[in-house]
């Protein structure tokens, strides 16, 4: 029953933070939530006893992808017009 | 407008995350739910999948399903799926071999701490990918994510020194191997084998051992070869124009 609960607090911080990242007008601070995002879902994954998906969506949603992004951003301009 | 598009598609994801999250009973054995779910879904209409859960393991000899599948069941969907990835890294290093529109900036250089903590990682990195895609068969992970390990291996290390420069040419000359040995393996068992990507060629052997499973291994080795050549690859492009600037 907890875990249940615990289950929905972590899928509401997804909604939340996934709504903050298309939101904001600073993209470092997008494109951070996105990771963070994408960090929640491998742990829901691993909850729903997926832990190959797991593994792939923290090493690629949360690690590469936030990297390029971030590189990309550096490249162009921080502040979304 | 366009953002609350957007945010209507967030909420819709949302609530089918919670509706597939509420339909699993938590904690309970694994088998048990997959195959009733497995059952209530498909109605014994598309056996097909039960066929996957109940028989995939006795068939392969390997004690990771998921890969069982991905690997073997559909070994053609994987070998397009790597197609694809080739084709986007091409298309981005295309595009950044020619786009000239970037702001200049200051590279600063990095810190003590992380120099000396991505020296330390970086083989531990790259023997922890090696380990998750040559363990493939046998515990969750693979060739996507153990290839993954070690572009961020690579990555760690072009955040700390200027003077990190993986040779382009071995990468390509590995991904080309890689790739080549897939197909390979897959034309191996149209000729010896019951078809394209089959796995009788192979001596299927013990349940659970490393040398087990037949070709699933050496497919997995040959695309954790690929995806972390063409991962690092890409990075490296990245970080050049970041440096020509």
């Amino acid at each position: 029953m907890i875990l249940e609960y615990f289950m929905i607090l972590l899928l509401l911080l997804m909604v939340g933070l996934a709504i903050y990242a298309v939101e904001t007008k600073d993209l470092l601070a997008s494109v951070i939530a996105a990771g963070f995002v994408s960090l929640v879902a491998s742990i829901v994954y691993l909850y729903l006893q997926a832990p190959d998906v797991a593994m792939t969506e923290a090493a690629i949603g949360a690690g590469l992808t936030t990297l390029i992004f971030i590189i990309a951003i550096r490249k162009t301009e921080r502040r979304e017009r | 407008m366009r953002k609350w598009i957007a945010i209507t598609f967030l909420l819709i994801l949302g609530f089918f995350m919670l509706r597939i999250a509420g339909a699993f009973p938590f904690g309970e054995n694994t088998w048990k739910v997959a195959r009733q779910y497995v059952k209530n879904v498909t109605e014994e209409k598309w056996w097909v999948a039960e066929h996957y859960v109940d028989k995939g393991i006795k068939e392969n000899r390997g004690s990771n399903l998921v890969t069982s599948i991905v690997v073997n069941y559909r070994g053609f969907d994987t070998l397009g799926e790597v197609t694809v990835l080739f084709l986007a890294a091409t298309a981005l290093a295309f595009l950044l071999s020619s786009c000239t529109c970037f702001r200049k900036y200051e590279r600063i250089e990095a810190s003590l701490i992380l120099k000396t903590a991505s020296d330390t990682l970086y083989p531990l990195l790259i023997l922890f990918g090696a380990y998750i895609f040559i363990h493939g068969h046998l515990t969750p992970g693979g060739g996507f994510q153990g290839g993954t390990v070690i572009a961020s291996a690579v990555m760690l290390m072009l955040l700390a020194h200027f003077s990190f420069h993986p040779n382009h040419e071995v990468l390509s000359v590995t991904e080309g191997l890689a790739g080549i040995v897939f197909a390979a393996i897959g034309l191996a068992g149209l000729i010896w084998g019951r078809s394209f990507l089959a796995n009788n060629i192979l001596p299927l052997g013990h349940w659970n051992r490393l040398f087990s499973a037949g070709v699933i291994p050496l497919i997995y080795i040959a695309i954790g070869f690929k995806v972390g050549s063409e991962l690092s690859g890409l990075i490296t492009d990245m970080f050049k124009v970041t440096k020509e600037e």
